[in-house]
């Protein structure tokens, strides 16, 4: 059954490749042997299904008109520069990097969609020999499960609704969003889009997304907002960059966390049993949740701010 | 029925790459659609019946049946209307081009122009294709090539049974210690990047976060076997408490409420002004007195009262330092 199938829309396929016009629906029956050996109804309904499991495939089938005088019967055909995938001339080391790149996806889906990938460039005459290169291959996961939906609803335009509970909300609510985009911040994925129940674009953690991703409307029927910049979206995602100074002091022998990213400061004062470091962090607030952690090893001495920050707590969990 | 769709996908590529190599053996065909070779001996079979139909026979493509079933090699001929693979579909140019990026974010200054040599011709070859991966965006953590380097080796020694001495930091202590342990696995969870394995300093199964590992040497000696221990189950996540961990009670507020999401609660029930009352499990005292001080004001731990007064002294005697 598979073999005979196949045969038919590889056979329909190339028809429709090679020739220079539109191929009406009665010249391909005439041609495709299942095609005239079918009835009306039961041929109408393969062709229809044919032509749609090719489009499934990614191949582009046109509908026009074979003669522009007479415009009442609609034929087929496949634009060979649309089909064919253009040259694409890589070095070895080129190729090599691509061998490692279809690794990189430990996500089912994706790591499907780029061992496609690379099937069609060894077609298109590369050959891969991963060990010309010696490179540390780095891995990416997507492990929940919103992933998978929110990707190809991002692929193909489709609005969506799902169940989601924010960090602070007390309750999950249901939440509208046209997706423009999928982002991995240390690890972690987000979605960010136009929440059309807010109004305005948000930013999702998928983790925190409960239950299905359902489409809420037809595929292609919004639009990304040209000049959109999905990754400035998401900036506020990831941690600052550590552009700060702090001057602390450490008990000899602890904080050891802290001093992977202080340096000493040969020339600052110290009082008798402690050495003065100096600490480069990002956020305020982050690195007093750091230095709390060190309980009394660690004292900070500046920034104001975040001395105020850690006093401030002390004296909360000290009464 | 999917059948097929994926045969003729399958062939769409296999007529050109014949093409380009004039003749392949099955096997490294098979490797390389990653198919048995019974497989693509089948797909064989139906291109023999494909071709420009037409008059009589049509036009067919000819398989070189003879020398499949004799040597093993494929040869086709009469398949010019085949020369190329169909064009990249947008998930699969997508996922290649956000893989590369991933890949040029760890590689080093000499790697680096070649995957941007190559993302610069994928990027023209796909065209429209590629439009999603505008899309995508991945950051990695800045430790991320460190994390790579390590993952690999230790990946290695999980597979030549090889013990490893680790260079490990843990903050719960805040110390670094060297440790000889037999790795298990390497596994993700919770964006983060593990070693589950056997150590020889707690004489028992540990989870090293890859990292806090400042170095890691293989070994020559062989791991020992150990018995009932299995690579973890990391379904449930990284913090699995055990029964035996003391039960803490803690009230948040609703600036606090996050808690009860980031660690596992044993159970939670909600207060008047949007508070949160939260039992959880606590292995390490020292962690729950770092969660006490840094979240300040906005928690109060209820229950067990010693606990509650190792954090009023430990914050007390920070607080001294301040005064």
């Amino acid at each position: 059954m598979t073999a005979r199938k196949s045969e038919r829309l590889l056979n329909l396929l190339i028809t429709l490749l090679v020739s220079r016009t539109y191929v009406t629906k009665e010249r391909l029956r005439s041609v495709i042997e299942p095609y005239h050996e079918a009835n009306d109804e039961a041929f109408e309904k393969m062709f229809e299904r044919d032509k749609e499991e090719l489009r499934s495939l990614g191949i582009p089938i046109e509908v026009g008109y074979v003669d522009r005088a007479f415009e009442d019967e609609p034929g087929y055909r496949i634009e060979r520069s649309a089909f064919e995938l253009p040259d694409i001339d890589l070095t070895p080391e080129e190729a090599a990097v691509i061998g490692l790149a279809a690794r990189v996806w430990q996500h089912a889906g994706l790591a499907a969609a780029t061992s496609d990938a690379l099937v069609k460039l060894k077609a298109a005459g590369v050959t891969v020999d991963r060990e010309a290169l010696n490179v540390a291959q780095p891995q990416l996961t997507a492990d929940e499960p919103a992933f998978e939906p929110l990707w190809q609803a991002t692929r193909t335009r489709t609005p969506v609704r799902f169940g989601y509970r924010s960090s602070t909300a007390t309750r999950g609510s249901t939440r509208h969003l046209q997706p423009w985009g999928v982002v991995s911040v240390q690890g972690r994925w987000y979605v960010v889009g136009h929440d059309t129940g807010r109004g305005e674009p948000r930013v999702f953690r998928l983790s925190r997304i409960r239950g299905e991703v359902e489409p809420d409307g037809d595929a292609g029927s919004y639009d990304v907002p040209p000049g959109t910049d999905v990754r400035a979206l998401t900036q506020t995602l990831a941690p600052p960059p550590a552009d700060r100074t702090a001057a602390v002091l450490v008990r000899p022998g602890a904080a050891h966390g802290l001093r992977r990213h202080a340096e000493p400061t040969p020339d600052g004062e110290a009082p008798e049993g402690w050495e003065r470091l100096s600490v480069r962090y990002g956020a305020d607030e982050a690195f007093a949740d750091e230095v709390l952690g060190y309980g009394a090893d660690v004292v900070v001495l500046e920034p104001d701010e975040v001395r105020a920050s850690v006093v401030r707590r002390l004296q909360a969990a000290a009464t | 029925m999917t059948g097929a769709r994926d045969q003729v996908a399958r062939l769409l590529a296999l007529v050109p790459y014949i093409r380009a190599r004039s003749e392949v053996s099955l096997e490294q065909a098979a490797a390389d659609f990653g198919v048995s070779p019974a497989q693509l001996a089948k797909d064989l079979n139906v291109l023999w019946f494909c071709g420009l139909p037409g008059l009589g026979m049509g036009d067919l493509i000819d398989v070189d049946m003879e020398a499949l079933e004799g040597e093993g090699m494929i040869r086709v001929s009469n398949a010019d209307y085949l020369t190329r693979p169909l064009r990249l579909g947008s998930s699969e140019a997508s996922a290649l081009i956000v893989a590369l990026r991933a890949l040029r974010e760890g590689s080093d200054d000499d790697v680096r122009p070649i995957v941007d040599s190559t993302l610069n011709k994928l990027e023209a070859a796909a065209g429209d294709g590629a439009a999603l991966a505008a899309q995508v965006d991945v950051r990695f953590p800045r430790r991320q090539a460190h994390v790579d380097e390590l993952r690999e080796r230790l990946e290695q020694a999980v597979s030549d049974k090889r013990q490893v001495r680790l260079d490990y930091y843990v903050p719960t202590r805040d110390e670094s210690t060297e440790r000889v342990v037999d790795p298990l696995r390497v596994v993700h969870a919770d964006g983060h990047t593990y070693l589950d394995a056997w150590c020889h300093l707690a004489e028992d199964q540990r989870l090293f976060r890859l990292d806090r590992v400042s170095s890691a040497e293989v070994l020559d000696t062989p791991v020992r076997r150990h018995a009932g221990v299995r690579p973890r189950d990391l379904a449930q996540g990284i913090f699995q408490p055990s029964p035996d961990d003391t039960l803490a009670t803690l009230r948040l507020t609703p600036e606090a409420r996050w808690v009860a999401e980031y660690y596992p609660v044993e159970d939670t029930r909600n207060e008047r002004g949007g508070g949160l009352l939260v039992r959880l499990r606590v292995g390490d005292p020292a962690w729950l007195t770092r969660l006490m001080l840094r979240l300040g004001d906005s928690a109060e731990l209820l229950e067990p009262p010693d606990l509650a007064e190792q954090v009023r002294r430990t914050a007390a005697a920070a607080l001294a330092n301040y005064s």
